[in-house]
């Protein structure tokens, strides 16, 4: 290729010279192509050998293929193109090689002048290698002289970090110092790095005397720690450091957990003290004294919580990091701060008198449990604790409730006396007893089922602790439907029952007979209906477990409430009956009997009597069912004694007063009693409005009958009250559930007052019956 | 023509042959009816109706009071019981028309003491100062019929009235009843200790019913009988032990049933302790005894 070289170098000379310009550079990608196409391009062409200007150009395979491919109008086209061709490229070659020709030679002519040129070079350069050898020799000679100053230099670099750190040892102390007073924990970090050096070289004098005064200056600073420790107040965190640092300064870690405890005991009774200040001081004298509490319970709660058990929390937390898990020492620690805790929390509890909101309450109580929880798994003792105070708290506010339920019912009690006392202007009724009833009845209800909707939060889904077992079990059962439902019925059936005990001693206001009946009629109620209704209710909302305690059962209750009502009606018989009593006692035991003018009339107070009976009718009817008279038997032994006795009237008290014949009335009396029921004057009476009304006739006339047996009385006294017994009967029968214990009354009235009588003649039994129809 | 009716009191002798325990047969007394001697009449025209005349449960007999409406008089007997000398008295005064109806001669303290009842209201008198010394108001609900003094507790009065109700008051402390019986139907018109074994309780009541209660827990033997422990042998002191341990019950001991009207009168025999009569509208005069049981209970 070298030879060849120079040859072809005109042609391609005068080639690119040929054009000229822009002429020169159009040949000269196919000249290039040519003569050296890039290696690139070569192996990217796959070799043709048809490619006439490529270079594998080979043209036997090129002519045979163009004879073999084309026909013979392109080949003979082909021809005449090759031969254009061949004939443009001899003409270029020739014109290169006439432009290029000078440069040819002027090459030449350089060549010649280059070959002189370096002769001249080599004999320089060999005088360069001379001068070279020579500086080589003398750089050798003055490495040489300072290789052994470089060495010192290297020492005396290696003296000088030791002497820093040397340095550094020997400020160990003024650091120390510097930053003991300030930065304590950086103080100690310097100390701990220097310790282990210090400690390494104790056997050299100077480093000794290094480490006992840092020795001095850290104890000193442990001093310092310690008294700040002793004797300031440090928030938790701070506290935390202050151990941290005794225990680095490898202080008796006994001593300090004993202080650190100390520490946050003070810290801690400052919290309790902060909480104790907001509750009144415990004042023997009167609690009820003190204003009420200056925040809300939930605030209290919630402040006491975040205070007091975070910073007990975290003070556990940090013990346990500081001191390892053994707890035991801490425990006993914070269960006795815990119960203080509890005993201001209860403390604050019992100032919640009054009902206020419950639902604060609830949610206070939910939050200390929630927050105690924290507390409890590093102290299992305080979970029970903790447990009975809220339960303690449930329990106090469901005792609240069941105290403010008996205050609204005898509130209610009051309004419905006051309705009953109110006086009524002329014509206008006042509410009638069953609406007072109602009104009685719905709203103690209402008040009940208000009452346990407030209990039922403490078992919301939502509370904590309302998945405590006891608030599952005991709570429903205990507090919620004995000592609340329960007992509230108790005690309205006691409450009610107390007027009927209560006020016939030592005279007492006593209780109109109108709530008295109103009461009854309230307990008979419960007893059919509102106790079950309410027991279902609570067994509902309240739903019992199982393997609870007993019970007390409905029928019980039932029980309970019907023997109050029993009570009940039979006090508002005797007082009803009394009040009739004594009307007719006073007008018998005023009555001179004996100069008294002959009846015209039936007394005043008879008709007094009816007109009473008839307004106890009416009021008891309101309450009360009719109930069931006796069938009438007019062939009775009785009622023929009757007939007898009141129809002959002539001959009717005649032999009793006859000395010949004493026996005969008294016989005829005797044996008619033989026959008939005793008559058990206060005797229990049944829940109708007969029974009732029977038992208030019965007292009035055996009152009547009494008084009259007391008397002396003239014929027209007896007359008077041949009268009115007549009187009475007639108006009277119809209240009674049997006639005929009206009827035997009022003939032993008459026989009685024959008795007295010291003329004893009877009036004519038209006369009086005219009489009576009169009046 | 004179249509006043007025209660009076007078002082009787009983027959000879009637007081010197009769060993007559019925049909003697029957026979030859005795009478009674009229001694001297106790004046009341200024004083009102006689409701109740009192003997001095203890003494010569001489002393009398009387309660007469309002006014208490304590009478002297002279000349052999021929004259009744009025020596003091005292009125009740107050507001509206107040009369006794009931009292009783104290047996204790000297007989310095007497309990009267008006309405409802119980008072305790002083004889020598003629001065109340207590009052229970409202002992009753209604009316006081009756009232009587423990024989042997001295401050033990039981009372009874038209509420049914038969009371036991402690005099020196009035506000509270000790006991109250309630067993009656009706008013109850007499309460009567027994004279000896004060547990026992005897009421009457226009229920027609006779009623004996065995009050023992405020009675002077509320542990029963007691027996000096040298007369028992072991046995039987284990016996007694048993029987001081437990407090013994107050209950009714039986409900007579044989009046077919009001009882307007019950009284303990003075000779025999478990005797009594009771008496009724009836014209009926029944005597019981005190069930054999419990009288041996009493007794051992």
């Amino acid at each position: 290729a070298a030879g060849s070289g120079p040859g072809e170098n005109p042609e391609a000379a005068a080639a690119g010279t040929g054009g000229g310009g822009s002429g020169w550079r159009r040949p000269h990608g196919p000249l290039q192509r040519y003569y050296g196409p890039s290696a690139a391009e070569a192996a990217e062409a796959a070799p043709d050998p048809t490619d006439i200007n490529g270079p594998h150009f080979d043209p036997e395979v090129f002519m045979t293929k163009v004879r073999n491919e084309c026909p013979l109008g392109q080949l003979l086209a082909q021809e005449a193109a090759l031969g254009r061709e061949i004939r443009a490229l001899d003409s270029d070659m020739q014109t290169l090689l006439y432009e290029n020709y000078n440069k040819f030679i002027s090459a030449t002519d350089t060549i010649r002048k280059m070959k002189v040129d370096f002769r001249h070079m080599e004999a320089e350069m060999d005088d360069l290698a001379a001068n070279m050898a020579a500086i080589s020799a003398s750089s050798a000679r003055v490495s040489a002289a300072l290789q052994d100053r470089h060495r010192r230099g290297a020492q005396l670099a290696g003296v000088q970090a030791l002497l820093r750190k040397l340095q550094a040892l020997l400020e160990v102390p003024g650091r120390l110092r510097r930053w003991a007073g300030t930065e304590p924990a950086r103080a100690l970090r310097c100390y701990g790095r220097a310790r282990a050096v210090l400690r390494h070289y104790r056997h050299l004098p100077s480093f000794r005397a290094i480490e006992d005064e840092s020795h001095a200056i850290m104890a000193e600073l442990a001093q310092r720690l310690r008294t700040r420790l002793r004797e300031e107040m440090l928030d938790p965190k701070e506290l935390t450091e202050c151990v941290e640092m005794l225990l680095q300064l490898e202080e008796p870690p006994e001593e300090l957990s004993e202080e650190f405890l100390s520490q946050a005991g003070a810290r801690l009774e400052t919290e309790l003290a902060a909480l104790e200040a907001e509750l009144p001081t415990s004042d023997p004298s009167g609690a009820a004294t003190t204003p009420p509490p200056a925040s809300d319970i939930l605030d209290f709660v919630d402040r006491g919580s975040s205070a007091f058990v975070g910073t007990l929390c975290q003070l556990a937390g940090s013990y346990r990091t500081l001191f390892g898990e053994d707890t035991g020492r801490l425990e006993p620690f914070a269960a006795a701060l815990a119960t203080r805790y509890f005993a201001l929390l209860e403390r604050r509890l019992a100032l919640e008198r009054g009902l206020g909101d419950t639902s604060l309450l609830v949610r206070a109580l939910d939050r200390f449990h929630r927050r105690l929880q924290a507390l409890l798994e590093l102290l299992p003792s305080g979970t029970t604790a903790a447990a009975e105070l809220v339960a303690r708290a449930a329990r106090e506010r469901v005792d609240r409730y069941l105290r403010a339920l008996q205050t609204f019912f005898l509130g209610c009690l009051g309004d419905v006396r006051q309705a009953l006392a109110a006086p009524r202007p002329p014509g206008k009724e006042g509410p009638g007893l069953p609406d007072l009833l109602a009104t009685l009845a719905a709203s103690v209800l209402g008040q009940l089922k208000a009452v346990l909707a407030y209990v039922q939060l403490f078992t919301a889904r939502d509370v904590a602790f309302a998945s405590l077992p006891y608030f599952k079990g005991e709570f429903c059962i205990t507090a919620v439907r004995e000592g609340l439902v329960v007992a509230f019925i108790r005690w309205l059936c006691h409450t009610a029952r107390g007027f009927a005990d209560g006020p016939a001693e030592r005279g007492a206001p006593a209780a109109p007979p109108a709530l008295l009946l109103l009461l009854a009629r309230l307990c008979l109620d419960y007893e059919s209906s509102t106790i079950s209704y309410i027991l279902t209710l609570t067994d509902e909302q309240f739903p019992p477990q199982d393997s609870g305690p007993p019970v007390t059962p409905g029928p019980a209750l039932c029980a309970e409430a019907r023997a109050a009502a029993q009570r009940l009606l039979d006090h508002y018989v005797q007082v009803q009956g009394a009040a009739v009593a004594q009307m007719l006692r006073k007008s018998v035991e005023t009555r001179d009997w004996l100069g008294t003018v002959e009846p015209r009339n039936v007394r005043a107070v008879m008709k007094r009597v009816v007109e009473d009976i008839t307004a106890i009718d009416v009021q008891v009817g309101q309450l009360f069912e009719e109930g069931v008279r006796r069938a009438q038997s007019s062939d009775s032994s009785r009622r023929a004694f009757s007939v007898y006795s009141s129809s002959r009237a002539p001959g009717r008290y005649a032999p009793s007063y006859t000395p010949s014949a004493p026996m005969d009335t008294h016989l005829l009396s005797n044996i008619q009693k033989l026959f008939s029921e005793r008559i058990d004057i206060f005797s229990p009476v049944e829940f109708n409005k007969v029974s009732v009304l029977t038992g208030i006739i019965k007292i009035s006339l055996k009152t009547l009958l009494e008084c009259v047996r007391l008397r002396t009385l003239g014929r027209f006294g007896l007359q008077q009250v041949q009268v009115d017994g007549h009187y009475l009967q007639l108006y009277l029968w119809r209240f009674a559930s049997d006639e005929r214990v009206v009827q035997g009354l009022l003939d032993e009235v008459a026989a009685s007052a024959a008795h007295r009588c010291l003329d004893p003649v009877p009036m004519e039994h038209s006369v009086v019956e005219l009489i009576c129809e009169r009046g | 023509s004179d249509t006043k009716v007025m209660t009076c009191a007078a002082v009787w002798r009983m027959p000879k042959e009637l007081e010197s325990g009769s060993h007559e047969s019925p049909d003697d007394s029957s026979s030859n009816t005795q009478t009674l001697e009229l001694l001297c009449h106790l004046d009341n025209t200024a004083h009102g109706n006689m409701a109740c005349v009192m003997w001095e449960p203890m003494g010569d007999g001489k002393k009398i009071i009387s309660l007469a409406d309002n006014n208490i008089l304590l009478w002297d007997l002279q000349e052999s019981s021929t004259k009744a000398v009025l020596s003091s008295s005292a009125a009740l005064e107050g507001k509206g028309q107040l009369k006794f109806t009931s009292g009783r001669w104290s047996p204790h303290h000297n007989c310095t003491q007497i309990a009267t009842a008006n309405d409802t209201t119980v008072r305790g008198w002083d004889t020598r100062s003629m001065r109340q010394i207590y009052c229970i108001e409202n002992a009753h609900g209604q009316l006081v019929r009756d009232l009587d003094f423990n024989p042997n507790k001295q401050y033990y009065l039981a009372s009874c009235g038209d509420d049914c109700k038969v009371k036991f008051w402690d005099t020196r402390n009035v506000t509270e009843p000790v006991k109250t019986l309630e067993e009656h139907s009706h008013w109850v018109w007499n309460v009567r200790y027994n004279h000896s074994h004060d547990q026992l309780i005897l009421t009457g009541s226009s229920d027609s019913r006779v009623i004996l209660s065995n009050m023992v827990s405020i009675s002077s033997e509320p542990f029963g009988h007691m027996v000096d422990d040298d007369e028992l042998s072991d046995q039987e002191d284990q016996h007694q032990e048993e029987k001081i341990k437990e407090p013994l019950q107050d209950s009714v001991i039986a409900t007579y049933e044989e009046h077919e009207d009001s009882v307007y009168a019950v009284e303990w025999s003075s000779a025999d302790p478990w005797l009594f009569a009771s008496l009724s509208y009836d014209g009926r005069l029944v005597i019981n005894r005190v069930p054999r049981a419990l009288k041996y209970h009493i007794l051992l």
